[in-house]
């Protein structure tokens, strides 16, 4: 399932300083306008950055079998399902033109 | 690595089996959580595509100092629980716990953190109910962000709580020597509900302290 | 009565006796009986709801009920029924019997687990007892906001609550499924070597894993709205009921699948054995399995074509709801040619199976209906629908949870039922069932809307038959109830494999000991090896003892 690959301390303080790093940039970037949706974009960006590497590393799963992978993705899979469907409903509904009156 | 001198549950045929298990158990409750925030995920999103003026506005109402500090000491606290878990990986008795009190500090420090900016939200009458007071047009559509922002870090909390239980027990454990680098599922599994934590945090930092800092 | 063997033989039931002994006992098979108490309550409770709705409806006038009891008697049916019975009955009864036996595994990965999920589940199911004590919900089992969340005068909070908690239990069944069929199953045991019951398990767990969450923090949410005020799905904030909507059946629709697809795997079981016949394409059973799990995650707007969605979204709902009722149709397929040239016997559990497959049949056609926009807008919120979800839920998998009780009940207790009493029962079934629900096609196409406790009087005489149906199918019901009580005592007692048929399970005496195999097996054989001799695995030392 795991290996029992133990992760030195120096590739844990390298992560550890990148997502610290990256938790600055993030809130430092917010107060740049970067125009149009791109704040959120890149806001999101640095954040899925950040999981990635605490899912990877400190969870260990970059060592982990591919069944562990599997069950990581679907997780995610399943709540994209969930916000891609959903938002095909909430931003279409305006494409329609109504009748008033 | 099985060891049949290690003591396993009767329904497992080995140690190794069950450590197997237990992990992918961990994984498959992980999986549940994610749907769970899920959910919440999706109404912020539905609101804050509809709404976006009113959620910058909202938004910029909660302390970011306070936020980043609090984003720094949870990602903190992942590096010491991995940390942990190591220790545990190398039969370091010592390390272990000192690494869980470490972690256990700074998740109750973010709590600590995080009730103080509940109880200014509280003072500034920005708890949806009654209560809420809102100057402008924007009112109405604040006070879903509000819902959301007590909803989605009230729920993380009650995680942390429930997360620095488990912590706890694993240092009285810990403490008493019940974990070697033979045996130490229990740290790993925490470590992974932990890190969980973590990661939901590091997507609300944003979504609920960084709306509209741009047009501030 | 008993011979002297059986009286000697321990076995997980006689292993020890007292209360105690039962209610912290950690074995999967004792959990099962736990669940099957539970079930049955909550079906006999769910059925006097339905009960006194089908008297209301005898006439067209509300005369036996105001319109706000009848509200709350649907609201309670529907859940009661849905929450507490339909989902955890086959998995939570014969899923968590069988599953250890089939993979030729001790337990589930997680006893402690499981004992816990019965616990929650009664702690959920006390909540709503609780509600209905005290008065009831009437929003119906959909809660929809914002009445739900803001204008209903009813237990809407402590009923909520109640799923919510049920909930737990479903991912704590499912979580032990999913990882004990990866981890545990015996040597030898490969994934297309086990019986399609465990296949269809495995795929109902991944949507307890994934839909259940999601429901839970929907309700959550409405009590959270009407105890605290956050008005997430308020209006006069700007609040979207379609929002609750979206996140209601993205769970609900994929639970209408929890509901199914293990009737689905008993179905396997028993058409293979009372066909003495190795199932039709095995493979593509199994994998529609896992397609109607997943493609059931991307329907669920289907229930909400009228309610202000998106044309465009609508359209996409209905394209996929038509792609998952495909699966279901290739397991009939198989399952019909499974029978073709079949050595078929009409024992109680066949008699039940090939109800199950007359009925998911005219229940999925006429999903295909309502999942064509055009047809739904007239349709939705009629009768029609009651008529196409019963079909499913009760033609379909009551009757294979009937079936499969019938089925693993000389394993499960060491006894058989009697048998032409128990054929009867299923007769009386199928046709209070029909006599039942029919007419509500006709009644809900006519334009009969559901949910309402008056009618214009040229409905009559079709409630009237639904009706009748109705206390037909209430004596159906009684029957095994009473039946199986009584077989408990003085049923013949069964042997190690009674029915003859073939999987690890029937390998074992019955009831099996505490650990389910005096010897553990490794499986050598491909599943439904009926034309030849042998067991699916072999021992070390031959034979388990006590044949």
């Amino acid at each position: 399932m795991k290996s029992d690959h133990v992760v030195s301390i120096k590739l844990y303080s390298a992560i550890f300083g990148a997502l610290l790093v990256m938790t600055l940039a993030t809130a430092g970037a917010a107060f740049i306008d970067l125009g149009g949706n791109l704040n959120t974009v890149v806001a999101m960006l640095i954040a899925a950055c950040k999981a990635l590497l605490v899912i990877l590393f400190f969870m260990h799963v970059r060592y982990s079998s591919r069944l562990t992978w599997v069950f990581v993705g679907a997780g995610f899979f399943w709540l994209m399902i969930l916000l891609s469907l959903t938002l095909a409903d909430v931003l279409s509904r305006r494409w329609l033109p109504t009748v008033v009156g | 690595m099985s060891d049949s001198s290690i003591v396993h549950a009767h329904q497992f045929d080995d140690a190794e089996q069950q450590h197997e298990a237990s992990w992918l158990g961990m994984w498959v409750f992980l999986a549940t959580e994610v749907m769970f925030f899920g959910g919440m995920f999706l109404g912020y999103t539905i609101y804050r595509s509809t709404y976006p003026e009113a959620f910058a506005d909202a938004s910029n109402h909660l302390d970011i100092w306070l936020g980043t500090i609090n984003t720094a000491v949870l990602i903190g606290s992942s590096f010491t629980m991995a940390l942990a878990v190591r220790s545990a990986q190398l039969g370091a008795r010592k390390p272990l716990v000192r690494f869980l009190i470490l972690t256990l500090v700074l998740g109750a420090l973010f709590l600590g953190i995080k009730f103080t900016e509940y109880y200014a939200k509280i003072e500034e009458h920005l708890v949806p109910g009654s209560n809420f007071s809102y100057a402008g047009p924007l009112g109405r559509a604040a006070q879903i962000f509000f819902s959301f922002y007590f909803a989605m870090t009230g729920m993380h909390a009650l995680h942390m709580i429930i997360g620095l239980a488990l912590l706890t027990a694993l240092i009285v454990k810990a403490g008493r020597g019940r974990f070697s680098s033979v045996y130490n599922t229990p740290v790993e599994l925490v470590g992974l509900y932990w890190h969980f934590v973590d990661i939901v945090w590091i997507f609300l930092f944003p979504l609920l302290y960084l709306v509209g800092r741009h047009l501030q | 009565m008993n011979g002297p063997v059986e009286e000697r033989r321990q076995h997980y039931l006689n292993v020890n006796y007292g209360l105690k002994s039962w209610l912290l006992t950690i074995d999967h098979k004792r959990i099962a009986w736990l669940y099957l108490l539970g079930v049955t309550f909550f079906f006999f409770v769910g059925g006097l709801f339905a009960t006194l709705i089908r008297l209301e409806l005898l006439t067209p006038q509300g005369d036996l009920v105001q319109a706000e009891t009848y509200n709350k008697l649907f609201t309670m049916h529907g859940v009661t029924m849905i929450f507490f019975f339909l989902i955890p009955s086959i998995p939570a009864v014969l899923g968590n019997f069988l599953i250890p036996l089939m993979i030729g595994a001790r337990d589930l990965a997680f006893p402690r687990l499981n004992l816990a999920s019965w616990y929650i589940y009664i702690l959920g199911g006390l909540f709503t007892l609780a509600a209905a004590a005290a008065g009831g919900v009437d929003t119906g089992w959909t809660f929809y906001t914002p009445y739900s969340s803001i204008y209903s005068n009813t237990h809407v909070a402590l009923t909520v609550i109640g799923i919510f908690i049920t909930g737990f239990s479903s991912i704590l069944t499912g979580l032990n499924f999913i990882v004990t069929i990866h981890t545990m199953r015996a040597p030898g045991m490969t994934w297309f070597r086990l019986p399609l019951f465990v296949w269809a398990h495995y795929a109902t767990s991944i949507i307890f894993i994934l839909g259940t969450p999601v429901i839970a923090i929907t309700l959550a949410l409405v009590a959270l709205e009407r105890l605290f005020g956050l008005g997430i799905f308020n209006p006069e904030l700007g609040g979207d009921p379609l929002l609750f909507q979206h996140l209601f059946w993205f769970y609900s629709h994929p639970a209408v699948y929890i509901m199914i697809l293990p009737g689905m795997g008993v179905i396997s079981e028993l058409i293979t054995c009372f066909a003495r016949k190795r199932v039709f394409g095995y493979d593509f059973i199994a994998f529609s399995s896992l397609a109607i799990a997943v493609l059931g995650f991307l329907v669920w707007g289907h229930h909400m074509f009228v309610s202000g969605q998106s044309v465009y979204a609508s359209m996409i709902f209905s394209l996929l709801s038509m792609l998952v009722a495909i699966p279901s149709a290739v397991k009939v397929f198989n399952w019909t040619a499974t029978l073709y040239k079949g050595s078929i016997s009409f024992d109680a559990p066949m008699l039940y199976a090939l109800g199950f497959i007359g009925l998911f049949t005219i229940g999925g056609l006429t999903g295909l209906f309502l999942a064509t926009l055009g047809v739904d807008i007239h349709v939705h919120d009629t009768y029609f629908v009651i008529a196409h979800f019963h079909y499913i839920m009760v033609g379909s998998a009551v009757m294979a949870y009937l079936g499969g009780i019938h089925f693993w009940w000389p394993k499960m207790t060491g006894r058989k039922y009697p048998e032409p009493l128990a054929r009867l029962a299923a007769v009386i079934i199928f046709l209070g069932f029909n006599l039942t629900f029919f007419p509500q096609f006709v009644l809900g196409y006519l334009g009969m809307p559901r949910r309402y406790h008056v009618y214009p009087p040229e409905f009559q005489v079709l409630n009237v038959m639904s009706t009748a149906g109705s206390s037909i199918l209430a004596v159906g019901y009684v029957l095994p109830l009473a039946y199986l009580i009584w077989s408990l005592r003085y049923g013949v007692v069964a042997g190690m494999n009674p029915w003859k048929a073939k999987g690890l399970e029937w390998e074992t005496t019955s009831p099996p000991p505490t650990d389910n195999f005096e010897v553990m097996p490794t499986v050598v054989h491909e599943a439904y090896a009926y034309g030849a001799a042998e067991s699916q695995a072999v021992y070390p030392a031959g034979k388990p003892a006590n044949v």
